[in-house]
C-alpha cells in the first residue's frame, strides 16, 4: 500500500501573529515556519502503517515556496521515504491545492491519502472534502483513529455529538484530528539521513492544475481586543451583574 | 561565508527545543526543589532520549551517534543546555568523545554501548592537589606483570553516580625533559564494583542541583592491560586528541542557558509596569538588555566560529578558549543583568534566574578556570615572538 501525505508550511503555532500594516495579509518576514501540526499527524500515522507493515511507501508532499522543501524534510525525518515539491510563489487556494494533489495521485497511485484536517494559518478545512469530491473517493474526515482491513478502512471521526465510526472503501481521502496519534520528534540521526531522500521539484503546470485564485483578500485586521472586565465584591453583586448584562 | 542555518541543523534546533520544553522543562521545579533526580524520572527520559534519537548524538555517525557536523553539534547542546543539567545531562548523555580512541573488545565493552545507553561514561582527572595544574596528579598507575595497580584519589568526578565506569588518568611514570620531570599519564577504563574502587559521594555544591560530583578512591587497584585506553603513558595524547571540543560544549550550554535568562528579562521589561510605564521605556533597563544582548551574540559568534574551524581541522586552542571564556563570562553577566531588570522576583525561586545565576558559578571553573582559558590566549599570542 502506497500512503502520500500532504504537508504545509505554515507559521509556527508558538509565533505571536502580527498583520502588516497595510492589512494586505500577515507578516511573514522573519517568522518562524513549521509542519501544520495536523499534517505532522498525517505523517506520523502513515510512518505507524509502514513500521506496521502495511504500508510499503510513504511519500510527503508540499505545495508552496522553495523553502517549503525544509517542511518535506522533516516529513522525511520522521520517516516519510520520499518528497515532491510542487512550487508555487503565490498564494494556493484549497481548490487550487485540491486540483494539484488530483494530478498527483493520478500520476503516483496511492491507496491511501493523508490530510491534516486544516491548516493553522487559514483554517479553511477545505481541501481533503474537494479532492475527494474531484476524485470521486471515499473520505473519512476528523479521523481520531484508522483500521485498514483490506480494501476497507474503519474510522472513527471526531464530530460535534461525540465519535463516530465509519467503515470506507480504499483507495480513500482522510483528514486527522488532533487525538489520531502523538507525532515523533524528528531523531537526530533520522535527520542527517533524510537529506539523503529523493525530493523531486515540480510546478502546477507539470500537472495541468488550475490554481487561478478565486477569491480575493480585501483586508486582513486584528480581532478587537479584549476589554477588561470588572471585579466584584460578593455574590449578590455577581448576580445583580449578570442580570444587567441580561445573561440571568 | 554563511550565517544561515541550513535544513538539517533547523530541524536538529526544533527537535532538540521541543524535547527540552516538553520533556525537560515540566521535570526541572522537582530537581530543583529535591537535588535529587529520581533513578524512575532518569530511566524513563533516557528512553524517551533515546527514541528522539538525542541520546548521544554527539558520537559520529560510526560508532552509532547522529554524526552532526561541529556546528549543528554546538546548536544541540545550546538547546540542551537551556534546561536543568542533572536533566539534560544525565537523561540526555554524551559520551566523551575520548571513548572513540576505543580498539579491538573495548568497543563492544564500553564505546557501543554507551552510545546506546546502556552503559554510561564519567571521566576522572581532577585531584584534591591537582585541579589546573594536571599533570600534577597523584594517583599513580605502577606496572606490576602485565597488570597496573592503581592507588590515588580523584574528586570532583561528575556523574561519577550515574556512571557505569570511569575514564581514569592516572600517572604511571617519569620521563626527563630539558624543564625537569614530567609525569607520565596513562588513560584506564575501569568498571564500576571493580576490586579496589569505590565511589563515594561527593560535596554539596551551589551549582547544578542534581547533577553530582563524586569522589572516588583506588587502593590497589588492579587493572588489566586491556583496560588501557590508547596507549600506555600517552593518556594526554589520547584526551587531547578527543577532549578539545568539551569546551565548546561548555561555551554551548551557556549561551541557551543565557538564552533563556535574557528571554525572560526581554518580557519582564515589557510586561512590568512602574512610575507609569514599562519599566523596559526607563534606559537604566533598556541599555543593559542592549548590553546582554550584544554580549549574547559575541559569545555565541565565537562558539560558531571555532566549531566551524573544528571540522576543518583549522581549530587552535586560542579559538576554543576564546570561545569558553567569553561564554562563560558572558552567562554569569547576563544571568545577573536579568535579576537585576526582575528586582526581587528575579531571586525568587518561582523563576529560573536564580538558579541559571547559581548555575553559572561553576562554568568559569571546570573545564579549564577563566584564567587558564586567558593563559591559553595569551601564550598563543606571544609564542610567535618569542614570549
Amino acid at each position: 500500500m502506497k500512503v502520500l501525505v500532504a504537508v504545509k508550511r505554515v507559521v509556527d503555532y508558538n509565533v505571536k501573529i502580527r498583520v502588516k500594516a497595510d492589512g494586505s495579509g500577515v507578516e511573514l518576514a522573519n517568522v518562524k515556519m513549521s509542519m501544520n501540526p495536523f499534517d505532522e499527524i498525517g505523517v506520523e500515522e502513515a510512518v505507524r502503517l509502514k513500521e506496521a507493515g502495511k504500508a510499503t511507501e510513504v511519500v510527503a508532499i508540499s505545495v508552496g515556496p522553495a523553502q517549503a522543501q525544509e517542511t518535506i524534510r522533516t516529513a522525511l525525518a520522521m520517516g516519510a521515504d520520499r518528497g515532491i515539491l510542487i512550487k508555487s510563489d503565490s498564494y494556493v487556494e484549497p481548490l487550487g491545492i485540491a486540483k494539484i494533489l488530483k494530478g498527483v495521485i493520478e500520476a503516483e497511485k496511492p491507496d491511501l491519502v493523508i490530510l491534516g484536517k486544516q491548516a493553522i494559518d487559514d483554517d479553511c478545512n477545505q481541501t481533503g472534502q474537494m479532492l475527494s469530491a474531484l476524485l470521486g473517493w471515499a473520505q473519512a474526515t476528523f479521523a481520531s483513529k484508522l483500521e485498514i482491513d483490506g480494501a476497507e478502512a474503519t474510522v472513527t471521526r471526531e464530530i460535534d455529538g461525540g465519535l463516530q465510526t465509519i467503515k470506507v472503501k480504499m483507495p480513500l481521502i482522510m483528514t486527522t484530528d488532533l487525538r489520531l496519534n502523538q507525532p515523533r520528534y524528528a531523531s537526530l540521526p533520522n535527520i542527517m539521513k533524510a537529506k539523503k531522500k529523493p525530493l523531486e521539484e515540480k510546478t502546477p503546470a507539470d500537472y495541468g492544475a488550475d490554481v487561478t485564485p478565486r477569491l480575493k483578500v480585501v483586508n486582513t485586521a486584528e480581532p478587537p481586543k479584549r476589554q477588561a472586565g470588572v471585579k466584584v465584591k460578593s455574590v449578590p453583586e455577581l448576580v445583580s451583574k449578570l442580570k444587567e448584562a441580561g445573561v440571568i | 561565508m554563511d550565517f544561515a542555518l541550513t535544513e538539517e541543523q533547523s530541524m536538529i534546533v526544533k527537535t532538540t527545543r521541543d524535547f527540552v520544553e516538553n520533556e525537560l522543562f515540566p521535570h526541572e521545579a522537582e530537581v530543583e526543589r529535591t537535588g535529587e533526580l529520581r533513578k524512575d524520572l532518569y530511566e524513563e527520559l533516557k528512553a524517551k532520549a533515546i527514541a528522539a534519537g538525542l541520546y548521544a548524538a554527539n558520537m559520529p555517525a560510526e560508532a552509532g551517534g547522529a554524526g552532526l557536523d561541529t556546528q549543528s553539534w554546538v546548536m544541540y547542546e545550546r538547546e540542551l543546555g537551556r534546561a536543568n543539567y542533572a536533566l539534560h545531562w544525565n537523561c540526555v548523555a554524551r559520551p566523551s568523545n575520548i571513548l572513540m580512541a576505543c580498539e579491538g573488545e573495548q568497543r563492544d565493552k564500553y564505546l557501543f554501548p554507551a552510545v546506546r545507553g546502556e552503559k554510561s561514561d564519567c571521566l576522572a582527572m581532577t585531584e584534591p592537589g591537582a585541579g589546573s595544574d594536571v599533570r600534577g596528579m597523584k594517583c599513580s598507575a605502577v606496572r606490576k606483570g602485565d597488570d597496573f595497580v592503581v592507588n590515588g584519589v580523584k574528586h570532583f568526578i561528575s556523574h561519577a553516580d550515574v556512571a557505569d565506569f570511569v575514564i581514569l588518568f592516572a600517572a604511571s611514570g617519569e620521563e626527563d625533559t630539558p624543564r625537569g620531570k614530567k609525569k607520565l599519564i596513562t588513560a584506564f577504563l575501569v568498571d564500576k564494583g571493580h576490586p579496589g574502587f569505590v565511589v563515594r559521594d561527593g560535596y554539596r555544591n551551589v551549582s547544578h542541583r542534581g547533577y553530582n560530583n563524586c569522589i572516588l578512591e583506588f587502593t590497589d587497584c588492579r587493572l588489566p592491560k586491556s583496560a588501557v585506553l590508547g596507549e600506555v603513558h600517552k593518556g594526554f595524547e589520547v584526551a587531547n586528541s578527543w577532549l578539545g571540543a568539551t569546551r565548546l560544549q561548555v561555551a554551548a550550554t551557556c549561551i541557551g542557558r543565557a538564552e533563556r535568562a535574557l528571554d525572560h528579562a526581554k518580557q519582564w521589561a515589557v510586561d512590568r509596569v512602574q512610575f507609569g510605564q514599562q519599566i523596559g521605556k526607563f534606559q537604566g533597563v533598556s541599555f543593559k538588555l542592549a548590553d546582554m544582548a550584544l554580549e549574547f551574540k559575541a559569545a555565541w559568534l565565537l562558539t560558531l566560529e571555532a566549531a566551524w574551524k573544528y571540522d576543518r581541522g583549522t581549530v587552535e586552542d586560542m579559538d576554543m578558549a576564546m570561545a569558553k571564556l567569553k561564554a562563560t563570562e558572558m552567562l554569569a553577566m547576563v544571568a545577573d543583568e536579568a535579576i537585576q531588570i526582575h528586582g526581587g522576583m528575579g531571586v525568587m525561586e518561582e523563576l529560573p534566574l536564580e538558579r541559571i545565576w547559581r548555575d553559572a558559578r561553576i562554568e568559569r571553573i571546570w573545564e579549564g578556570t577563566s584564567e587558564i582559558q586567558r593563559h591559553i590566549i595569551s601564550r598563543a599570542m606571544l609564542r610567535p615572538l618569542g614570549g
